[in-house]
């Protein structure tokens, strides 16, 4: 049976407009939220839930609301990180596109819980068509009473405003995004001080993934014990996966967490199997920073048990033989794809995202990218698949923000699980034949 | 108060001070290096990485260990805190990747380079580095800009420690020096070529840890290990006017800040010191100042170690100028 909480309402005509998205049952949790609870039962409820934030870490939502620094007299802000850069992963982009509401929704009840009367929406500069839709959907609820002074008759007061990013992947980074929202270069901070202790303009902050605070609605409506009784153990409620790569049916699924990866992958319902009758190689589980995994440990982890869609299932193994749910931007590779070829456009990437601030990374990953872009070009040798894995861990864990990690996981794992595919273009790189998939225009090689 | 061990050496320190302060209160070889952390400038640090610790143990109160090295200049102690420098190899191994990484890059011209002798990297590396180079890519390279008369920048030997960006918003009134794009291909820059004028402008040269900002009325002119440091001073309406004149003969050569044993200055100087006052009548000249630093300007020559944990704590490391000639013409005649 397919429980959905977040695109439920997917397909009624005119769910991005607030008349329509009303009549479903929409703002009625603000509206109980305001009048029967207090914030602090707000809270609750999403400790309750045991919601994981959907960014990527993967943090219990409750716990970070927690943390905000109650005793400071500054105003609290609520961020919505829709900033969204991350390859493989698109899902935010489709909730906002199609239900738009549900954010706004979400946001004003997580306000409330934490106290803040002013909220942003950091949307990724290339969403630009997003910034409209968010703005229209903020315009309609400022006409009906749910945004603005004294909403519901209240005396709670929320402004909600929409910033644009203006595209480096690296404001998606909580820290940075914050430096970006005041107007200065998005370089990630030292941390700590946390965002829930010194934040945005100083002040206590929440940073919040879209998908995060789109949840929020059906726990204040439902209860955070009924959210709970979606998917598995740690790992509840619904997820947003994006699949992308080569299979039948890419696009944007809610799955309940729990289901199988097999099932993910191959039920007509989602991916619906590998493009072209081929064979199903390499997936990365949750967008572009999170370990690789070949066919066999993505369907099964190497106890031999069923592999699920759930943080706990997936990180089995850790990093030997496990990779992350990350941002759920689920990238599939068929028998043809060229792992050389891909973790060199990945470390691309990375290298082209890097803020600079730190030398591991700055240099770490500009030095990544040429060796591989050498071995992918036939001109490797043996020594540097070793140099990779040598630079990969030095970089991780010696960095300001974990950037530096999400470019060298993906570099250790493909050498970790295809360093035959490595040593054989080091051998006879005339041999391959293979795809970088999704490949672009214009990519100079 | 709080207690924490350093190496082996325990200190009792006050409530908000760093790991790499309590390392400089205890002093010698457990003090980590630091390229970007400058105590005088706020929010500097936690970028080069070269000051990573391990800390064995959070507190008293949470022994447990932090799971990842944590960079000493922007980790506070807490009390009963165990931190180990030198004394982890985990960290040395980690601090040689980190130089490997600054050094990549780099270009290594020292020898047209007018910071070689003073110069925080060539002392990191000759503590830290490693022989030889896995680099084989081609080095990102940047042109030579003029920031104004006084000052040049060599953006291919920048290390982006963020000292100058910090000194031109913290010392001076009207920002204009800044950093541009990202990555490895981010530079200092001015706002739109803009020249810096301001007063104080020219301790960016000496917060520099490298020779990407040079003195340019000092280029070429000299090697710094040729120069004798004199405490000097005069009646300044803009500084403390004490400085060290770096004297060849009865020339000055150069003016520069009071540079402290961790090459920090003492206290920023104004551009008029530093530019204009290259008499010595201009100055009263006070006494040869001691540079406590391990460098070769201390004593002429470096010290002989390439393990950092076999370094000497700095007290013992007077090497005299007889045993110094000897090991010369040790090295060159035998
Ligand atoms: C380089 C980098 C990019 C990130 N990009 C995003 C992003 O686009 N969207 C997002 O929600 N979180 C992103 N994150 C994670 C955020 O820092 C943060 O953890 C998240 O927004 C917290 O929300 P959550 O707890 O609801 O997941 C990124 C992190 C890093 C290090
Ligand atoms: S890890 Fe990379 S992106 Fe993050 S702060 Fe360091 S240089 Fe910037
Ligand atoms: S120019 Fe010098 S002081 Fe400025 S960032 Fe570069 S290395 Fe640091
Ligand atoms: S001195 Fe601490 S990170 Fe640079």
């Amino acid at each position: 049976m397919e429980r959905k909480i977040l695109l439920k309402h997917l397909d009624v005509p005119g769910i991005r407009t607030f008349g329509v998205f009303r009549s479903t049952g929409g703002y009625r949790s603000v509206e109980h939220a305001l009048k029967n609870m207090t914030p602090d039962e707000v809270v609750e409820e999403v400790k309750e839930s045991g919601l994981r934030g959907r960014g990527g870490a993967g943090f219990p939502a409750g716990m970070k609301w927690s943390f905000i620094d109650r005793k400071s007299n500054k105003p609290r802000y609520l961020i919505c990180n829709a900033d969204e850069s991350e390859p493989g992963t698109f899902k935010d982009r489709y909730l906002m596109e199609k239900i738009p509401h549900l954010l706004i929704e979400g946001m004003i009840c997580s306000c409330y819980a934490l106290g803040a009367n002013t909220g942003y929406i950091y949307v990724r500069g290339e969403y630009k068509y997003i910034i409209g839709i968010l703005n229209e959907a903020i315009r309609e609820a400022y006409d009906h009473g749910f945004l603005g002074k004294n909403i519901l008759g209240s005396n709670y007061n929320l402004d909600i405003h929409v910033h644009s990013g203006a595209g480096a992947y690296i404001c998606g980074e909580e820290t940075a995004l914050i430096e970006s929202l005041e107007g200065k270069r998005g370089n990630p901070r030292i941390k700590p001080p946390f965002p829930a202790v010194v934040g945005l303009y100083g002040c206590p902050t929440v940073v919040n993934n879209v998908e995060t605070l789109a949840n929020i609605g059906f726990i204040v409506n439902h209860g955070g014990s009924e959210f709970a009784r979606y998917g598995m153990g740690k790992s509840t409620g619904t997820k947003l996966i994006s699949a992308c790569g080569n299979i039948n049916n890419p696009g944007v699924y809610e799955i309940e967490l729990g289901l199988s990866v097999r099932e993910f992958l191959y039920d007509p319902k989602y991916c619906g199997g590998i493009k072209n009758g081929k064979e199903l190689k390499a997936v990365i589980a949750g967008g572009s920073s999170v370990p690789i995994l070949p066919a066999n440990l993505i369907l099964q982890t190497a106890a031999g048990a069923e592999r699920l869609m759930t943080y706990e299932s997936l990180a089995e193994g850790g990093f030997v033989s496990g990779t992350m749910l990350g941002s759920g931007g689920f990238i599939v590779y068929d028998e043809d794809a060229c792992i050389v070829r891909n973790t060199w456009n990945l470390a691309r990437f990375y290298h082209h995202e890097s803020c600079g601030q730190c030398s591991p990374c700055r240099e770490g990953t500009g030095w990544m990218e040429n060796v591989l872009h050498r071995i992918e070009n036939g001109h490797g040798r043996q020594k540097d698949i070793d140099l990779l894995v040598s630079i990969a861990s030095k970089i991780e864990g010696n960095t300001i923000c974990p950037l530096g990690d999400a470019a060298a996981w993906p570099v250790a794992s493909a050498i970790r699980h295809f360093r035959h595919e490595f040593e054989e273009h080091v051998l006879h790189p005339e041999r391959c034949g293979r795809n970088e998939i999704g490949k672009l225009e214009n990519v100079e090689s | 108060m709080l207690k924490v061990t350093i190496d082996n050496h325990t200190i009792e320190v006050e409530e908000g001070t760093t790991i790499l302060q309590a390392a400089r209160l205890i002093g010698g070889a457990v003090v980590p290096p630091a390229m970007c952390y400058y105590s005088k400038l706020k929010e500097s640090g936690g970028k080069c990485r070269t000051c990573l610790v391990k800390v064995a143990q959070g507190s008293a109160r949470d022994p447990r260990p932090m799971p990842k090295l944590v960079a000493s200049c922007r980790t506070l102690v807490a009390d009963g805190m165990v931190v180990q420098n030198i004394t982890s190899p985990e960290v040395l191994d980690t601090r040689k990747a980190i130089v490997e990484f600054l050094l990549i890059n780099h270009p290594l011209d020292c020898p047209v380079c007018d910071q070689a002798g003073e110069c925080q990297l060539q002392d990191l590396s000759y503590d830290n580095g490693r022989e030889g180079t896995r680099f084989e890519e081609a080095k990102r390279t940047f042109k030579v800009v003029d920031i104004g008369d006084k000052i040049q920048l060599h953006m291919n030997r920048c290390i982006l420690c963020y000292r100058c960006v910090y000194t031109a918003n913290q010392l001076t009134d009207k920002r204009s020096h800044g950093i541009l794009y990202r990555g490895d291909v981010a530079e200092i820059s001015t706002y739109i070529q803009n020249d810096i004028t301001n007063d104080f402008s020219g301790n960016m040269i000496d917060v520099c840890p490298v020779g990407a900002l040079t003195d340019k009325s000092f280029r070429f002119k000299n090697r710094v290990w040729f120069l004798k440091p004199m405490n000097a001073s005069r009646s300044c309406s803009k500084c403390s006017g004490k400085v060290t004149a770096w004297l060849r003969g009865e020339e000055i050569y150069r003016v520069t800040g009071r540079k402290d044993q961790f090459d920090e200055v003492e206290e920023f100087i104004c551009n008029e010191c530093r530019f204009d006052k290259k008499e010595l009548t201009d100055w009263t000249i006070e006494s040869p100042r001691n540079i406590q630093r391990a460098s070769v300007i201390s004593q002429n020559h470096y010290l002989k170690a390439k393990n950092p944990s076999v370094i000497l704590p700095l007290e013992n490391r007077t090497v005299s100028m007889e045993d110094f000639d000897k090991e010369i013409n040790n090295e060159l005649y035998s």
